[in-house]
């Protein structure tokens, strides 16, 4: 006879073992923490280039050079870029799972997302690194004023 | 529309509609920020390539859409803290309605504000 062992009772109830990954949890909590530091990180952008000065008619090149000679301009940017493709493209990525429902067009829609967002990503980065702020050649009048050396 | 005692709370209300505009504001700036990354990609180009393109920033039309722009990033930003608020706070889903037209005074100070600064800056003044 075999033994059949029963559970005492209210030892509780595990509904379903975790087998899955944790990443949706992640992704919910990446989200809200990218989303506080995004906040700061937009309304000192949005404040230092559309409020400031003479607002969005003050950017040209040599604002941007201006900007990037300092290492604090591009670790902000940089941060801003990572953190704001990362975001939205988790909150498009939610609402292809919420809205697109045939397979096929869920994992096409996913495809082109990532590729962009990659690129975008890639590009930016690079963009920001191997940025030369007084290029060779360049007509002097359009580059910020630390050039003429 | 759905009552209290039907079941929810939610639909048709503060709630709902908060959430549709995070989600559509959401892809508008998202959008908008794949444009801004390539734009910006220009300064890699040449001086003259990027200030032709942010030239096109600073025309009277534009100047409407920067304004669209921090609309649309300002309710964002300000719903996504009441979001976390309803998440993380104890008191949070009880005063979810008070949080959003808190959202709702704090955008409108933001837009009173910006609205003529950006005018001043395009139109002169």
């Amino acid at each position: 006879m075999s033994t059949t062992s029963i559970p005492a009772p209210r030892t509780g109830y595990s509904r379903h073992k975790s087998t899955r990954s944790k990443f949706e949890m992640f992704a919910w909590l990446f989200m809200r923490i990218s989303g506080i530091v995004l906040v700061i990180l937009i309304f000192g952008h949005l404040f230092v280039n559309l409020w400031a000065g003479e607002g969005v008619q003050a950017i040209d090149f040599g604002f941007v050079a201006g900007k990037w000679a300092s290492p604090f301009w591009q670790i902000w940017d940089l941060l801003m870029l990572w953190l704001a493709m990362l975001h939205g493209t988790n909150g498009l990525r939610t609402i292809i799972m919420d809205y697109a429902e045939k397979p096929g067009t869920r994992m096409s829609l996913q495809v082109i997302l990532y590729i962009a967002s990659i690129v975008v990503i890639v590009l930016g980065t690079l963009v920001i690194f191997t940025f030369d702020p007084c290029p060779a050649g360049a007509d002097p009048a359009l580059l910020a004023s630390f050039c003429q050396a | 529309m759905a009552k209290a005692s039907t079941g929810t709370l939610y639909r048709g209300n503060e709630g709902m509609w908060s959430w549709v505009a995070h989600r559509v504001t959401g892809v508008g700036i998202f959008f908008f920020l794949l444009v801004h990354v390539l734009d910006t990609a220009l300064v890699r180009v040449s001086p003259e390539a990027y200030n032709a393109v942010i030239g096109t920033y600073k025309t009277p039309v534009m100047a409407f859409g920067e304004i669209a722009l921090v609309a649309a990033i300002a309710f964002h930003a300000f719903n996504g803290l009441r979001v976390i608020l309803v998440d993380f706070s104890k008191s949070g889903p009880k005063n979810q309605k008070k949080l959003f037209w808190g959202v709702m005074i704090i955008w409108l100070i933001i837009m009173l504000a910006f609205i003529p600064r950006q005018m001043m800056h395009t139109f002169g003044g």
